[in-house]
């Protein structure tokens, strides 16, 4: 896997202790180059003021020849606090560069070069030899476990020899990598306080980006209205791109809802087109086999069982007649403008069906002068939104009714507070057939939906459990009074 | 030690205001370091018991050298030291014997070639070519005069047949040169290195005695010629009588050694003979 490839669930916490880890190492190693630093700098000055003062003491007894002074000189500084100064040897070079004394004589024996022993100080010899300066001059070789400090005995600018102050380096690093240790210990100390709040911080960090990413990824496989998320995040860049991402949601939402819509009506339309053409198709037969059952009836003189067999056929007949005309809403009538009155009528039809329930019926009929539409198709609409709204209440249910004239419009609008319609029957609500019942076939609202259609109308269903709300809206004005419609509702 | 050392001429001063005491000069007695351990509270003690034996005001010089005690004698400056063999046969026309100390029942020391315990092969003198040496002092007997005269008699004569010497201006410091490994043998007194192996053997232990010499006359109390009689003999009797009372034995004690005795030049004569042979006269 790659780094690009890790979840930020753990990049930014991982990235907050990396930084984590490197500024403490880094303070780290600061501190302990400058412990090292330090170390050694005080070193070289503490070494260069011992060895200039033992220089001055050393002067008179070189001049004097006086081995066993000198020597108890340069053993003086070897007490107690030797070991924390690390320094292991004191040397006292002549001007030929051998060993006038030592602190340790067993070691470098007094009157030898200070090459000799072990043959290892040729090169510190050379370096110290070599050193025509009167300051004091620091060796320090990878060769040598030891640092020097050569520090010329001087009397009167005349050189005497060369004091050579030996430092362990092993107690000199130890002393350091003591330093060291302690720098670590309160940087690991630190370290342990960071890494769990920088991984609790990474982790809180990339949250909503987590949340967001979560979202947007159940987009394609769950519908937009079923995505559940909590998108208020501030005003941070992930914060705008969730608020962005709601408001595309909201049009990914409304775009889904239009094209359901429209495939409904598409799917109506297509209906009703087949349902016209096989109605019309029906139609014409229908009304020549109708004609000759008639014909038959009145000049046939049938037998009386033919004039049975006869009455059969007509009685069939006229049902598909009645089927078909439902269909086929095209059916032409000479209609009158609609009346308060023609609305009135309607209540006086269904007194009976509400009785039967013991319903609440709220009926507001605000009509009080005729309206240009036609009342047949009307009253059709009306009483099919009415007789379906009484099949759908419980006893003691309560159904109102309010028909009104508005802003170039009229308004009818049947409500109640029986069954609420499903979200799968609204899908094919008003499709014919789609809620053969008990009642009737299926082709009330079929039929309110075809003729709000030719009027241009509009029809809203609301429905939620305890109340159903059929709106219609129809245009007044439009040129319907000559094309006035009608069908029979087979209920 | 420096105010213990203060604490002396304080004293002096004291005792030089103190009722009882006559108004006659204060006798002065030089010292080297020759010996040992707390010499200042020894010297305080014997001060205090030769006053009071002699009813006069003692003091005791001390100074790092036979060299320097020897000027003091000459300039008048003290009227006894307690000095070496040598300084004495070569000052003698302006000194007398005092008194000779006692050690180990003889008026009698030697000086130890002395090496460090880790050598092992040095036998005698003539092992030691190529070596740094430690004298103890060049007015010394035992620490200078002695060894010189051993090489001498082996027919070293070479100044470069030691790699290097030097002095340390005190038996005692001999011992700790060689002890160190800085001095790869040294020339003590005898008496010295016998003392110092009863007070501090772990010292001595470091190194290892492979050469005694003949003995010689142990390093004497000398008077100023110009010191009256009355007082060279007043002193002399307290120093011979040092070992008649308990006090005085207990300081010979501290001393490790056994009394006086007046002695005479006879003992320095191997001293003397040594200093013709070596022309160091």
């Amino acid at each position: 896997m790659k780094l690009r490839d890790l979840s930020y669930r753990y990049k930014i916490p991982i990235s907050f202790i990396l930084v984590s880890v490197l500024v403490v190492l880094a303070v780290s190693t600061t501190l302990a180059m400058q412990a090292y630093q330090n170390a050694h700098r005080d070193l070289i000055a503490n070494a260069e003021g011992l060895g200039k003062s033992l220089g001055r003491a050393l002067t008179p007894m070189i001049l004097r020849d006086d081995v066993w002074s000198a020597y108890q000189t340069v053993i003086t500084p070897l007490g107690a606090s030797a070991e924390e100064l690390a320094l292991r040897d004191l040397v006292v070079l002549d001007t030929q560069g051998r060993i006038y004394v030592a602190s340790d004589p067993r070691r470098f024996p007094v009157a030898r070069d200070l090459a000799t022993p072990g043959g290892g100080y040729n090169r510190l010899l050379n370096t110290v030899q070599q050193n025509r300066n009167d300051a004091a001059q620091v060796v320090e070789n990878e060769e040598y476990p030891e640092l020097f400090v050569a520090v010329p005995i001087l009397n009167d600018g005349d050189r005497l020899g060369t004091l050579i102050l030996i430092y362990s380096k092993a107690v000199f690093l130890s002393r350091l990598y003591g330093a060291i240790g302690r720098v670590l210990g309160i940087t690991g100390a630190l370290l342990v306080v960071l890494l769990p709040l920088g991984w609790y911080w990474g982790r809180r960090m990339a949250k909503p980006l987590l949340h967001l990413t979560e979202c947007v990824g159940q987009v394609g496989s769950v519908p937009a209205d079923a995505i559940e998320c909590n998108l208020d995040m501030g005003d941070d860049e992930i914060g705008r791109l969730g608020s962005r991402f709601k408001a595309m949601l909201e049009q990914l939402k409304e775009k889904q809802a239009l094209e359901r819509e429209m495939a409904r009506a598409n799917r109506l339309a297509a209906i009703g087109r087949i349902a016209a053409g096989i109605a019309h198709e029906v139609n014409n037969p229908l009304g020549g086999m109708l004609n000759a059952v008639s014909t038959l009836k009145r000049h046939g003189h049938p037998d009386p069982f033919t004039a049975k067999t006869v009455s059969l056929l007509e009685r069939g007949l006229l049902q598909i007649k009645d089927i078909v005309g439902a269909l086929l809403v095209e059916a032409r009538l000479e209609s009158h403008p609609l009346t308060p009155q023609d609305v009135e009528d309607m209540r006086t039809l269904l007194t009976a069906d509400i009785r039967g329930k013991i319903l609440h019926f709220s009926w507001k009929n605000r009509l009080n002068e005729p309206v240009p539409l036609p009342s047949t198709l009307v009253r059709q609409i009306l009483i099919n939104l009415l007789l379906n709204a009484t099949q759908a209440v419980r006893e003691h249910g309560r159904i109102e009714c309010r028909v009104w004239r508005e802003s170039g419009s009229l308004w009818l609008e049947v409500a109640n507070d029986g069954r609420h319609i499903g979200e799968r029957q609204m899908e094919h609500l008003f499709e014919p057939f789609a809620e053969a019942h008990e009642h009737g076939a299926g082709l009330g609202l079929w039929l309110v939906h075809q003729i709000v259609q030719q009027l241009n109308g509009n029809i809203r269903v609301e429905s939620m459990p305890g109340r159903t709300q059929f709106s219609v809206t129809l245009p007044l004005g439009g040129d319907h009074a000559d094309q006035l419609e009608i069908a029979t509702v087979p209920h | 030690m420096t105010s213990r050392f203060w604490l002396i001429p304080g004293f002096v001063l004291l005792l030089g205001f103190a009722p009882g005491v006559q108004a006659e000069p204060p006798l002065r007695i030089g010292t080297t370091a020759v010996f040992l351990d707390d010499q200042v509270d020894f010297l305080s003690a014997w001060q205090e018991y030769l006053e009071q034996r002699l009813g006069r005001q003692v003091i005791f010089v001390r100074r790092g050298n036979y060299g320097e005690i020897n000027d003091l004698l000459q300039r008048d400056q003290l009227e006894f030291a307690w000095t070496c063999g040598y300084p004495y046969v070569h000052y003698k026309s302006r000194l007398r014997l005092l008194a000779v100390p006692v050690f180990n029942g003889k008026p009698l020391y030697q000086s130890y070639l002395i090496v460090p315990q880790t050598d092992t092969h040095t036998r005698d003198y003539s092992d030691l070519k190529g070596t740094v040496f430690a004298y103890s002092d060049p007015n010394s007997n035992s620490g200078w005069l002695v060894p010189q005269y051993e090489l001498y008699k082996r027919g070293i004569v070479s100044v470069a047949f030691f790699r290097k010497f030097f002095f340390t201006w005190a038996h005692r410091k001999v011992v700790e040169a060689v002890a160190a490994g800085l001095a790869d043998a040294g020339a003590v007194d005898s008496y010295v290195w016998e003392t110092l192996a009863l007070q501090r053997p772990e010292l001595t232990s470091k190194t290892r005695v492979v050469y005694k010499s003949a003995w010689y006359g142990f390093p004497p109390f000398v008077a100023r010629r110009t010191v009256s009689a009355t007082d060279f003999k007043r002193v002399q009797q307290v120093l011979l009588n040092m070992n008649q009372d308990p006090q005085g034995r207990a300081l010979l004690k501290r001393l490790n050694l056994d009394g006086f005795v007046a002695g005479n030049d006879d003992l320095f004569a191997s001293i003397a003979s040594n200093m013709r042979q070596l022309g160091a006269q």
